[in-house]
């Protein structure tokens, strides 16, 4: 059964990667969903959140062969319920529609929505959320035109207790300090 | 004395100065490199300019072709446990070496590919010979890198050669641009002893080798699949020690064979589609299969849902995402093999299995009787693969390295040569590609001088890459060329008998005279079709102290048994096309 799954990759920030990593997914024919890359807590070290709808043994397979990147430090899968996550949405309305009536002003209030930029033209209104409540905000907004519509990547965060992600590279260094190679 | 002047330093500090190219030989000299195969061309010129005076320590062959340069670096890789090397030029001389880039990437061998590359401030705008060789090998390479300038050198030779190496081996591609190449840099080299971002292979779990010997210790009819994991990790003593002490029969994939010897009473043969009878069926009848350093090619499996369902599954594995990738491993042990199978040694009883490996001889009287008596000793005139291949093993008493291209020639070379050696069966596995074998055997040879390199390949598969001849007559490489000629591409050919009525769709081919060809360039060779003139003629191309090409006409159209179709089962593998 297919199902959502989001997966966070913890790599070094090298040119090509993310290449490297849509290809593994373009190779076994999945579409990924939405993807965001940013820096993470560490300077130098970047973080994936990859969405897809899959089902888990694939998942598991896919995230093993993104930690088998060389400049891939980790990765993991997790069901939605697992984690915390928001996408941003931007809506962009004719500012006629706001000054016409008081419905649209009552929408941005109803949807912890706020309003970005006002130009006599144009009125810019920002939203974070679940993709459904972006998604129903636009739908009430497209009654009066919305003329540019943009939802972001999502971004997720674990329900435990911290990123670790410092102690990650100091039980790492313990790792690889513990296998003695053969010797070449 | 007074002290030297700033200008005199500067000078002094200008004159330690050397060009990437140079460092890019002093980079390779420090890994230990002997061997680079390769092509010039307009993009690399700096480095091969460089090269011109390194020519005491390091030795450069020229191929024809940049598949073949890769592929006989595989050869010397597979064949040494080294690293291979390999240059090409930008463009077209990096797109050629793809496909052995793809072949050792499936298969595992460690390869560095440094490729000429356009100036930097050039990348992007389509000039002369620009290819994205970064973006086209990225996913048939374990690590590509593009150096952009001279200081990068250094650092990410040492990286690449560690990477290719490391864990699991693999090909790197390192694409230097011209820039980089003509600039100057302050040389000093480190190898690379670690990368934060990579564990080459995980440290034993002594839980899950605990419970594998539980298993191990109470099975009754274990069963054992070594892969070439085992040559890689240079683990087949402790292979041999281990299935000695627990009294289990194993049976090798077609990249792990020579890892144990042919003719060690637990050596059952080969796993597959063409393998041996005996290990097909009682893969199905194990309780305890253990697998080393393999990856469950649907070659070996057959179709999965129907393999080895009744055994528990032990998987010993360097790499984890091979871990229940295709088959479900009920014991997973993570880490190298030769320590996994030292440690596993010392946890087993000893124990014998006499009914059990009785099985498996059984199951060997019956291929015997079925297929092996008739492809050795045929009533046919017509000479066959098998006969060829088992002849040139005697005549080397099982001491070559055997070198194969892809097809039934590829099957007959593995099912009849016996090895005494490690690393001395040397073939395309997981990628299967044709034109492999004849510039492989140049590496293998370059590799191992020492030894007989006896290569067998096929009529269609020798036009793939026959250029290489004249890299073998220049370099004057006594490698011993078998032609296992059926004016066929038989493999095909097979399947279109068995599975397509026999509608041989463009297989059959008209052949050049290969022996003509040969002296052409150079390099003797002799064609036969009769078994009392193959004899004498294999004598002397073994005796003959340069190459030598050995064109066998064969039964044009014979099949490779026993067989475990497509989509089937490894237990309902077949004996011949009448069953
Ligand atoms: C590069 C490449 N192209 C096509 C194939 C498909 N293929 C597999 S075996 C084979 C026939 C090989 O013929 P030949 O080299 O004469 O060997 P034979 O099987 O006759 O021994 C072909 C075409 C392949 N493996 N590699
Ligand atoms: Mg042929």
């Amino acid at each position: 059964m297919k199902e959502e799954f989001i997966i966070s990759a913890y790599s070094e920030n090298h040119i090509g990667l993310l290449n490297r990593i849509t290809i593994i997914f373009t190779r076994r024919k999945v579409n990924i969903e939405s993807l965001t890359v940013s820096e993470s807590a560490l300077s130098g070290i970047s973080k994936f959140t990859i969405v897809v709808r899959e089902e888990r043994s694939r998942v598991e397979n896919i995230v093993k062969q993104i930690e088998k990147q060389v400049d891939v430090l980790k990765a993991y899968f997790h069901t939605n319920e697992e984690m915390i996550f928001q996408e941003i949405a931007l809506y962009k309305v004719p500012t006629q529609a706001l000054m016409e009536s008081d419905q649209i002003e009552r929408m941005v209030r109803k949807h912890n929505a706020r309003i970005l930029e006002i130009t006599k033209d144009y009125t810019v209104i920002e939203k974070t959320g679940h993709k459904e409540e972006t998604q129903e905000l636009f739908e009430g907004l497209n009654k009066f035109g919305v003329l540019q519509f943009i939802r972001s990547g999502r971004v997720a965060i674990t329900r435990s207790a911290n990123e670790r992600l410092s102690e990650f590279l100091a039980e790492r260094d313990a790792l690889l300090a513990s296998i003695e190679m053969k010797s070449n | 004395m007074t002290a030297p002047s700033k200008e005199f330093m500067e000078m002094k500090q200008k004159a330690m100065q050397i060009t990437g190219a140079e460092a890019v030989i002093r980079s390779l000299l420090e890994e230990g490199v002997e061997t680079i195969f390769g092509y010039p061309g307009g993009a690399i010129m700096p480095v091969y300019d460089a090269l011109y005076d390194f020519d005491k320590q390091v030795r450069h062959i020229l191929t024809r072709h940049e598949q073949g340069a890769v592929h006989a670096a595989q050869g010397y890789a597979r064949v040494t446990g080294d690293v291979g090397v390999c240059f090409a030029t930008s463009g077209p001389g990096a797109t050629n070496l793809i496909t052995g880039i793809a072949d050792a990437m499936i298969d595992s061998t460690p390869l560095v590919c440094i490729t000429g590359q356009v100036a930097s401030p050039l990348l992007g705008t389509d000039a002369f010979q620009e290819s994205d060789v970064v973006g086209i090998s990225m996913p048939v390479t374990k690590w590509n890198y593009q150096i952009t300038t001279p200081e990068e050198i250094p650092t990410a030779i040492a990286q690449a050669f560690y990477i290719a190496r490391s864990g699991r081996p693999g090909p790197v591609v390192l694409d230097l641009t011209k820039d980089a190449q003509f600039g100057k840099v302050d040389f000093t080299y480190k190898r690379c002893e670690k990368i934060r971002s990579y564990v080459p292979e995980y440290p034993l779990d002594k839980e899950s080798l605990k419970s594998a010997a539980d298993l191990i210790n109470s099975a009754k009819k274990p069963f054992l699949l070594f892969g070439q994991g085992v040559v890689l990790s240079g683990a087949e003593r402790e292979l041999q020690e281990f299935i000695e002490k627990a009294g289990i029969p194993a049976a090798g994939t077609l990249l792990g064979l020579s890892a144990l010897d042919s003719e060690h009473e637990l050596n059952t043969g080969m796993l597959g589609m063409h393998g041996n009878y005996g290990p097909n069926i009682k893969t199905n009848e194990c309780d305890v299969l253990i697998a080393v350093g393999m990856r469950f090619d649907d070659r070996v499996t057959g179709d999965v849902k129907r393999y080895a369902r009744q055994a528990k599954v032990i998987h010993l594995e360097i790499d984890p995402s091979e871990i229940n990738k295709i088959i479900k491993a009920d014991v997973a042990v993570l880490g190298d093999a030769k320590k996994s199978l030292r440690m596993l040694t010392r946890l087993v009883k000893k124990q014998e299995h006499t009914d059990w490996v009785n099985e498996f001889h059984q199951a060997a009287d019956i291929e015997n009787e079925k297929v092996i008596q008739k492809d050795l000793f045929p009533v046919k005139p017509g000479l066959t693969m098998g006969e060829v291949v088992r002849m040139s093993s005697e005549l080397t008493n099982n001491q070559s390295v055997v070198v194969a291209d892809v097809g039934q020639n590829q099957m007959a070379a593995a099912r009849y040569s016996k090895f005494s050696k490690t690393r001395s069966h040397i073939s395309s596995g997981g990628l299967g590609t044709m034109g492999f074998g004849l510039p492989a055997a140049i590496g293998a040879k370059i590799g191992a001088p020492d030894r007989e390199v006896v290569a067998f390949v096929g009529d269609g598969g020798l036009q793939m890459t026959i250029q290489e001849l004249g890299t073998i007559a220049q370099e004057n490489l006594p490698v011993k060329l078998v032609v296992l000629n059926n004016h066929f591409l038989g493999m095909v050919r097979q399947w279109q008998q068995l599975f397509f009525e026999r509608r041989y769709s463009f297989t059959e081919m008209v052949n050049p005279d290969f022996v003509k060809i040969a002296e052409g360039f150079g390099i003797p060779g002799k064609q036969v079709t009769t078994r009392e003139e193959l004899k004498v003629a294999m004598k002397e191309m073994i005796d003959n102290p340069g190459p030598f090409l050995l064109d066998v006409l064969v039964e044009k159209e014979d099949n490779i048994f026993p067989m475990v179709p497509t989509g089937a089962s490894v237990s309902d593998i077949l004996l011949s096309a009448e069953e």
